[in-house]
């Protein structure tokens, strides 16, 4: 009775599992925005300069195209700062489309590699690629 | 009454089609733009390199140096080739390069540099001192390395969109093609007046 019961169990378990992984291959992936943005608050440049280590920008950035292939950089804090490639004054935002899947790299000082990643996905066109996208999806 | 309904419906319509425009740029687009910083340099065509004498004209600005093995000669010759794809509007846009190397870029060397791309592209160069000031102004990242025994530079590899107005309105980021500055250059030059 037990075996039977783990049996059944077992069975449910990985026709959930099966059918979990057929809808992320087979669903259209959707996107609310296609922007990604990120921000300096305010007051980062005081708090850095009181000694706190303050990381706003990965070293690595992943975007794919026609979902989240526009970049946004805004500056909310009162003074000028390096934000990933360039210069931003108080209040400026920089909006940085990419139209071809590749790797982007972008000398930054704010890490200590030096240089920052972007990288560009192709839209997941393939069932594979979709669940890929999802499993990322899930785990950032 | 009516002529201010008007203004105003001009102003909204212009405010509508520039934000339009702005969302189409390939290049990442600053909002709102800032004043381009100006400066001072010896130019590679023998006068002050000014960036406020081509008030009026759209400036692509580029950071680089004449021993760069890669990115700079991709990029010069990519904006040669836009610059040749603009036809009669090339006269509307000026190609401005700025040395990080101010040990080897002597005006003449960043003259005979350019002209190979394109006559009308204009070198600056300086003391390390006038250059790493404008670097900064424009938050350039330039860092001096020695591979064998010349010196090379890890520079920033973008390159900057100024408008007429000289506004800096874009940065366009290292690899896009001459069909992209062509692009966007004319959304530019068509905002001129």
């Amino acid at each position: 009775m037990n075996a039977l019961r783990r049996h059944w169990l077992l069975s449910l378990i990985s026709g959930v599992a099966v059918g979990a992984t057929a809808w992320a291959g087979i669903a259209p992936i959707q996107s609310p925005s296609r922007e990604t943005l990120f921000e300096i608050p305010k007051g980062t440049w005081a708090r850095r300069m009181s000694g706190s280590k303050i990381e706003i920008l990965p070293e690595e950035i992943r975007l794919t195209i026609g979902l989240s292939d526009i970049l946004v950089l805004r500056n909310l804090d009162d003074v000028p700062q390096i934000f990933g490639p360039t210069l931003m004054m108080p209040g400026q935002s920089l909006r940085l489309p990419f139209e071809v899947a590749s790797s982007y790299t972008f000398a930054c000082t704010a890490h200590l590699s030096g240089q920052m990643t972007i990288v560009v996905d192709p839209w997941p066109a393939s069932p594979w690629a979709r669940i890929r996208w999802r499993v990322r999806q899930l785990l950032t | 009454m009516y002529p201010a309904v008007t203004l105003l419906l001009s102003l909204i319509l212009t405010a509508a089609v520039s934000a339009a425009d702005d969302a189409t740029i390939k290049a990442g687009v600053f909002s709102p733009p800032r004043l381009a910083p100006d400066f001072s340099l010896n130019g590679s065509n023998g006068s002050e390199l000014k960036l406020s004498t081509y008030r009026g004209k759209v400036v692509v600005l580029a950071f680089g140096f004449t021993s760069c093995p890669d990115v700079c000669p991709i990029t010069l010759a990519t904006l040669a080739q836009a610059r040749k794809k603009l036809g009669a509007d090339a006269n509307e846009l000026q190609v401005v390069y700025i040395t990080v190397d101010p040990e080897r870029d002597d005006v003449e060397r960043m003259r005979a540099y350019l002209v190979a791309f394109d006559p009308t592209f204009v070198g600056g160069t300086g003391t390390a001192k006038q250059l790493d000031a404008v670097r900064k102004e424009y938050g350039i990242i330039a860092t001096r390395k020695v591979v064998g025994t010349s010196p090379l530079y890890g520079h920033s590899s973008f390159t900057y969109l100024i408008d007429a107005q000289g506004k800096l309105r874009a940065l366009m980021p290292y690899g896009h093609s001459a069909d992209d500055y062509v692009h966007d250059l004319r959304i530019l030059m068509a905002k001129k007046s």
